[in-house]
């Protein structure tokens, strides 16, 4: 129960912490803002790092690797499109 | 909980670093020349994360490396070789992505944990719940941009009352899981009721809401990570996901304001046909002006001050680099050029600055609605390309327009204003725009890119 509320106290402060970062960035940025974000929500690739365990069987291996695959699509496809629209950003001259 | 190669604390600190990244990497995000760095420490946070976890025990690291190879080559593929103009269907898939990853985690989860106690289970649920909506509310999202579902509102009758008879179900297999939480068979009716759960709130949204709904999609692929997190009872994962789950409502609530709807008013109510209001005939009848490139020219030969209000037909046509073109060459006849841009313009939020960006016009050049408005009537030509309700008075002057009290672009405040456009067929809202019969108004009718090509021609010929 202490570490539930512990982990509830993390996930409350932590969407504060959110709203006040992201109200501060600026709509010629929203779009890198969502792409960047979704490589952030590929977080979920350490969970599924996690369940790809040796001693498991066919189905569940099969669900990790496509959880990993996934999530790997969502990082690297995230990040890598957010630098090329950034470096698109200029400014005059 | 897994035990690691190393002591778990220096695991759980390594998080934290990775946390703090994250943090760093949005705030980086504030300004376009912090951002490029902003991004990297995101990812350098990323690799951390994933690196400490690798000295987990007993993982099987060949079937990582295929999962992971899999995955990194496909979304370099993708990110790559993307148009900027599809931008929005990319983010569409990529949310649906992390939403189904965050399904197979928590399925994964479930069946490798021996006894699932309540929080595992009801968090299992719950991400089950959210990231399966996720991901098949975002390829219907995805589809509608692709233009490979149709854009418009579909249903059938009695859907909202499917919904709820569905969610309600869904919402009774998660109690049930917490009340006996043996019971993993109902995490497999959980999952594809929330599949079907995503498609049928989806597909009644209309085209034009869908920068809310790409906004909001993008924070359930944050709420789904952060709820995975509780299943694997693992802070970063939690924190990473509050983020993001933080990020996609403050958009969809700016969407959303821009639009003047509220957010539910998008996701279940229907615009419907705008009744009683002036039929096209009776607005524009006789009163619209047409103008060739010439007579266009014309005007910007005594205009010091020119604003381009662009809008998604501009991106359509393919018509941003002819626009930096023109405003280069007006720039180099001493004129001021600034553009407008409007929340709503394009398919997702900041659409259109990144697709002004990639023509080379600079991020300085590009204003947002209330800075430009404050200043429109010392502005000699507005012109407008591809771009309607937006700058529709009507939200203004008719509080029984279906757009009335929604924030625009007061173009018609302008000395002279010039509209591209190809007809005078209504856009979204599907109502007609009195700008276009404003004694100040002309109508350059033509596709937008060869209207601008035209103009360009004439301006250098003039």
């Amino acid at each position: 129960m202490d570490a539930l509320v512990a982990a509830i106290t993390v996930f409350v402060l932590a969407i504060f912490v959110g709203f006040e970062i992201i109200t501060k960035i600026p709509p010629t940025l929203h779009t890198p803002l969502m792409s960047g974000s979704n490589a952030i929500s590929g977080i979920t690739l350490i969970g599924a790092v996690v369940s790809t365990r040796a001693d498991n069987d066919a189905l569940a291996t099969a669900l990790a690797v496509a959880a990993v695959a996934f999530a790997m699509i969502n990082v690297v496809g995230g990040y890598l499109v957010t630098h090329r629209m950034l470096g698109m950003f200029k400014r005059k001259g | 909980m897994n035990t690691f190669l190393i002591e778990a604390g220096w695991v759980n600190l390594a998080y934290v670093a990775a946390s703090v990244m994250f943090v760093l990497g949005l705030k980086g995000m504030a300004h376009p020349r912090t951002a490029v760095r902003g991004n990297l420490i995101s990812a350098w946070g990323m690799l951390l994360a994933v690196v400490v976890t690798l000295l987990a025990e007993g993982l099987s690291y060949t079937w990582i490396i295929v999962g992971a190879l899999i995955g990194a080559l496909a979304g370099a593929v993708a990110a790559l070789r993307v148009k900027m103009t599809q931008m929005p269907e990319m983010v569409a898939l990529f949310n649906g992505f992390g939403g189904l990853a965050s399904v197979l985690v928590a399925g994964t989860a479930f069946m490798i944990t021996r006894e699932p106690d309540v929080r595992m289970t009801v968090a299992t649920g719950l991400s089950g719940l959210v990231g399966a909506v996720t991901f098949t509310g975002s390829l219907v999202a995805w589809g509608k941009l692709a233009g490979v579902v149709p854009g418009r509102q579909l249903g059938f009758r009695g859907m909202r009352a499917f919904n709820a008879l569905l969610g309600l179900g869904v919402l009774g297999c998660v109690a049930w899981l917490t009340a006996d939480p043996s019971s993993t068979a109902a995490y497999w009716i959980i999952v594809p009721a929330s599949f079907v759960l995503g498609v049928t709130l989806t597909i009644p949204i209309g085209g034009a809401d869908m920068p809310v709904v790409i906004a909001l999609l993008n924070s359930y692929s944050g709420v789904a990570a952060a709820a995975t997190g509780f299943v694997l009872m693992n802070n970063v994962l939690i924190i990473a996901g509050s983020l993001v789950g933080a990020s996609g409502i403050i958009l969809s609530q700016i969407m959303c304001k821009a639009m003047n709807r509220s957010l539910s008013h998008v996701l279940f109510g229907s615009l419907g046909p705008g009744a009683d209001g002036p039929s096209a005939d009776q607005v524009y009848g006789g009163k619209v002006k047409a103008a060739g490139p010439e007579e266009v020219a014309m005007l910007f030969d005594t205009a010091r001050r020119v604003l381009i209000v662009p809008g998604y037909g501009l991106a359509v046509s393919q018509a941003q680099h002819v626009v930096r073109d023109l405003s280069n060459l007006l720039e180099a006849r001493g004129i001021t050029v600034e553009f407008g841009i409007h929340p709503v313009a394009g398919r997702m939020p900041g659409h259109m600055n990144v697709l002004l960006a990639e023509a080379d016009i600079p991020y300085d050049k590009l204003k947002e609605m209330d800075e430009v408005n404050s200043e429109i009537s010392q502005v000699d030509v507005c012109l407008v390309i591809g771009a309607n309700d937006v700058v529709n008075p009507s939200a203004r002057t008719d509080p029984q327009s279906p757009i009335a009290g929604m924030p625009i672009i007061d173009a018609d405040r302008a000395q002279t204003v010039v509209v591209v456009k190809r007809s005078l067929s209504p856009g979204f809202a599907g109502i007609p725009n009195p700008l276009f019969a404003a004694d100040n108004c002309l109508l350059m009718f033509g596709d937008g890119k060869k209207a601008l090509v035209e103009l360009v021609a004439a301006i250098k010929e003039g």
